[in-house]
């Protein structure tokens, strides 16, 4: 029900762009993409998001992504195996990755700063362990490396991770403190688990998360928030940059950055994957995180550089704690979450 | 009809790097691509080191200083190469050196923040309040000053005493900048900018003894002729000036309060006579090459007489522009020391102008002379380096701070932006002045005339030119 207002609303939406982009294309004849083509993909999408929820048959969120046991899609793996040797190229495909490290590194090291007061000098995160969720080619990962922490980055692409690794390989002040692996994250908290579940040794567990523009490309979020929870420290902190999903992401997100500006490759991000900070947060903290902050950024394609906003509309960037006391854990179907959030609330009282 | 093609996108997308203000980086970047690259040979785990500095002048010990201080840089490992000896100077000589600078306010704010002003005022500098510029052809004139004469305008120091207390200083740091002497560079391998499968990303630096040094950022402080800026092939806009400055130092006649720095500006140049102590000056002659070869060889007495003779007389002046002018040469001359001078002490060499198109490579930048070079009539040859340290110094502490990569172009960009704003409005404003003083036809005298006396009647207007020399 939800899904079919959404995609009256979508159609809508599209019925009114298309009236527009007529009227601009007769004069200038200014098309570099084929407008028809994205719209074909769009009822593409949501006509398969239909039929799943045929099959479901349970009341739930708008979601595109099928309820399974793994977080990763092959589809994307797929999309970025062909892309692994172009991570290091700045101007290249990944520009605006490696222009969004000016937000999210501060953004990441201001918040640890934060919990793990006192610290200065050259190498303000030393002592603690990181890990980069779909590192990629080790962005994030180097520059949070630098900065002292012990960063652990996987990532299920294999070539994303040799590329990864051989460019830290050259820099003997990073190869002692990054690390590289090609799992998933279950399977690295399977890992965590089979070695002994709730007995492991706590000090394996990581100090921080980080699943930057990760989320709007996994298959299960259900499981990526579980899978987080046990690898991560009681107070350990969580890390996610990610897209909303609103008309004006899609506008701007989709085709303005993907088909006009080509700002991202073509392809690279499914609408139906983005999520709202709300439905995040909620998600979150029924798994049992504090949802600390949530900040809106920018990106401007002309100055090729990102900035911190108000808005939330289009990217945001968010972070969550893990809360002291350890989260009975919840099955992997969805359920109401009234019960989950009274719960993180007293627990947080608890815990002051 | 017009069908944009993916060419024609691409095209749009260079265009529109070229109208971003920050990010014109793209086709710099692309453009800049370096050409030799050093491949295999698997250097093993050799010690990489964070900066180089190539050249241990005043600004490339500043600049070690600086980085070395530098809370966020404590881990890093620094390293200056300097050619020469090292240059240790436990008592100050008697002999004045002849080469000496102005430091400006700002410069001296620098140097007292990485420890190495104390040390040069425990040495010898000397604090000056006013600077008198007035021009042969017609006595006009100009002050600047300070409002109440008590505050310093700026400092001369001795280039040797500078540089001693920065290498005294750089002795303090040994645990995070090494200094190599009597390292002379002989080869310098660039990195290609993207990552190749089997290619080393950084610079390498080999030296005449046969050590090959890796680093993450190369910083050329090498001087004019420097030969990072040669070997990176960066195209460099400059000239010789037909002119060649003499230096003495000269004694005074009579001990004065020496706090005053004179400039004339005469046909064949400006000569200039800057205070060290109450009975030494500085002489700064820039004349034609002939003449300072002349100068050279002259005995002292007719060195001294050339000089005085330099400074008062008003052969160049028509009657019109000595009438139009003329209100304080007798004031002047009482004010004026006349001089002796100093045994062994004149030098002369070369004057021109350079700056360099671009400031940075990928894992390079260029810092002080090596960069820019400008007239001495200006004093400001070496405060423009001072202030290419600080700028680079709080860039470099930024990245660092935000984890990133030192010989990242991203902020090397922006270091080179903000030092070519400022430096190249300088280096007009300072060619200028030497070409409209090098005439005495008339109507040029007239214009400079009027234009120097209104300057000077306009106090604001001199605070923002006295503003910017001293930052």
């Amino acid at each position: 029900m939800y899904s079919r207002k959404f995609s009256r609303l979508i159609l809508g939406l599209y019925n009114r762009k298309t009236s527009a982009i007529t009227a601009v294309q007769s004069p200038g004849g200014r098309s570099g993409f084929s407008w028809s083509a994205v719209c074909r993909q769009r009822t593409r999408w949501l006509r398969r998001d239909g039929a799943l929820e045929v099959q479901r048959g349970v009341p739930c969120q708008m979601s595109a992504r099928s309820i399974s046991q793994s977080t990763v899609d092959p589809s994307e793996v797929k999309r970025f195996q062909s892309l692994a040797s172009k991570w290091w190229d700045e101007q290249g495909e990944f520009a605006a990755l490696h222009a969004m490290n000016d937000l999210r590194v501060p953004f990441i090291r201001d918040n640890l700063l934060n919990v793990h007061p006192g610290r200065q000098g050259g190498k303000p995160l030393t002592g603690l362990r990181i890990l980069d969720v779909g590192c990629g080619g080790g962005l994030l990962t180097e520059p949070l490396g630098r900065l002292g922490a012990d960063v652990l980055g996987i990532d299920p692409v294999p070539d994303s991770i040799g590329t990864a690794q051989l460019h830290s390989s050259h820099d003997p002040d990073l190869c002692e403190r990054v690390r590289y692996q090609t799992c998933t994250l279950e399977e690295l908290s399977a890992e965590e688990e089979g070695g002994g579940g709730e007995t492991a040794n706590p000090l394996r567990r990581f100090d921080a998360i980080v699943a930057s523009e990760v989320v709007e490309h996994l298959a299960d979020l259900e499981t990526f928030a579980l899978c987080c929870s046990h690898v991560l420290k009681p107070g350990g902190s969580l890390f996610i940059t990610t897209i909303n999903k609103t008309n004006l992401s899609y506008a701007l997100g989709i085709v303005v950055a993907e088909q006009l500006l080509r700002i991202v490759p073509s392809g690279t991000h499914d609408w139906e994957k983005f999520i709202s900070p709300v439905e995040l947060e909620r998600l979150l903290e029924s798994n049992g995180f504090s949802v600390q902050s949530v900040q809106g950024m920018l990106y401007n394609p002309v100055s090729r550089a990102w900035s911190w906003t108000n808005s939330t509309a289009i990217n945001y960037a968010l972070h969550a704690v893990k809360l002291k006391e350890e989260h009975p854990q919840t099955d992997q179907t969805v359920t109401p979450h009234q019960t989950g959030v009274d719960e993180g609330k007293e627990l947080k009282l608890n815990v002051g | 009809m017009h069908k944009l093609t993916k060419a024609t996108l691409a095209f749009n997308g260079f265009g529109r790097c070229f109208n971003a203000e920050k990010h014109f980086t793209a086709t710099k970047i692309i453009s800049r691509g370096l050409v030799c690259t050093e491949h295999g040979d698997d250097s093993g785990k050799k010690e990489v080191y964070d900066v180089i500095i190539s050249g241990g002048g005043m600004v490339g010990s500043t600049m070690a200083c600086s980085l070395g201080l530098d809370p966020n840089l404590v881990d890093k490992k620094i390293l200056l190469l300097e050619a020469g000896n090292k240059k240790v100077m436990d008592k100050v000589p008697d002999v004045y050196g002849t080469r000496v600078s102005s430091i400006s306010p700002g410069s001296a704010t620098l140097l007292s923040g990485i420890g190495a002003w104390e040390h040069i005022t425990k040495m010898r500098y000397k604090p000056y309040k006013k600077m008198q510029v007035w021009d042969a052809c017609s006595d006009a004139l100009i002050t600047f000053d300070k409002e109440n004469l008590q505050d310093e305008m700026a400092y001369i120091v001795e280039n040797d005493v500078v540089v001693a207390a920065l290498t005294k200083q750089l002795d303090s740091l040994s645990d995070n900048v090494q200094v190599k002497y009597r390292s002379k560079v002989v080869k310098y391998t660039w990195p290609m900018p993207h990552q190749a499968a089997d290619s080393i990303p950084w610079v390498q630096v080999t030296l005449a003894s046969g050590e090959t040094l890796q680093t993450k950022l190369l910083i050329g402080a090498d001087g004019p002729n420097s030969m990072v800026r040669q070997k990176l092939g960066i195209p460099t806009v400059k000239w010789n000036y037909d002119q060649s400055a003499v230096v003495a130092v000269l004694h005074l006649s009579e001990p004065t309060e020496n706090n005053v720095a004179w400039q004339r500006f005469l046909p064949t140049g400006p000569i200039a006579m800057l205070p060290l102590s109450d009975t030494e000056s500085s002489l700064v002659w820039s004349t034609s090459h002939r003449l300072a070869e002349e100068l050279l060889e002259l005995d002292e007495e007719s060195f001294v007489d050339a000089i005085n003779s330099a400074f008062w007389s008003n052969e160049n002046q028509s009657e019109l522009i000595e009438t139009a002018g003329s209100l304080f040469r007798s004031t002047l001359s009482t004010l004026m020391p006349s001089a002796g001078i100093g045994p062994k002490t004149r030098v002369m060499f070369p004057l021109g102008i350079g700056h360099a198109s671009e400031y940075v490579r990928h894992r390079v930048a260029l810092i002080g002379d090596a960069a820019h070079r400008v007239h001495p009539l200006a004093g400001q040859g070496a405060n423009l380096g001072f202030g290419d340290v600080a700028c680079l110094t709080q860039l470099l502490s930024q990245a660092a701070f935000n984890g990133k990569d030192l010989g990242a172009m991203q902020h090397l960009l922006e270091y080179e932006t903000e030092r070519q704003r400022h430096n190249l409005p300088m280096m007009a404003a300072i060619d200028l002045m030497k070409r409209l003083y090098s005439t005495n036809a008339a109507p040029v005298v007239l214009l400079r005339t009027f234009g120097l006396q209104a300057t000077n009647m306009l106090p604001t207007l001199k605070e923002q030119i006295m503003a910017f020399a001293s930052k």
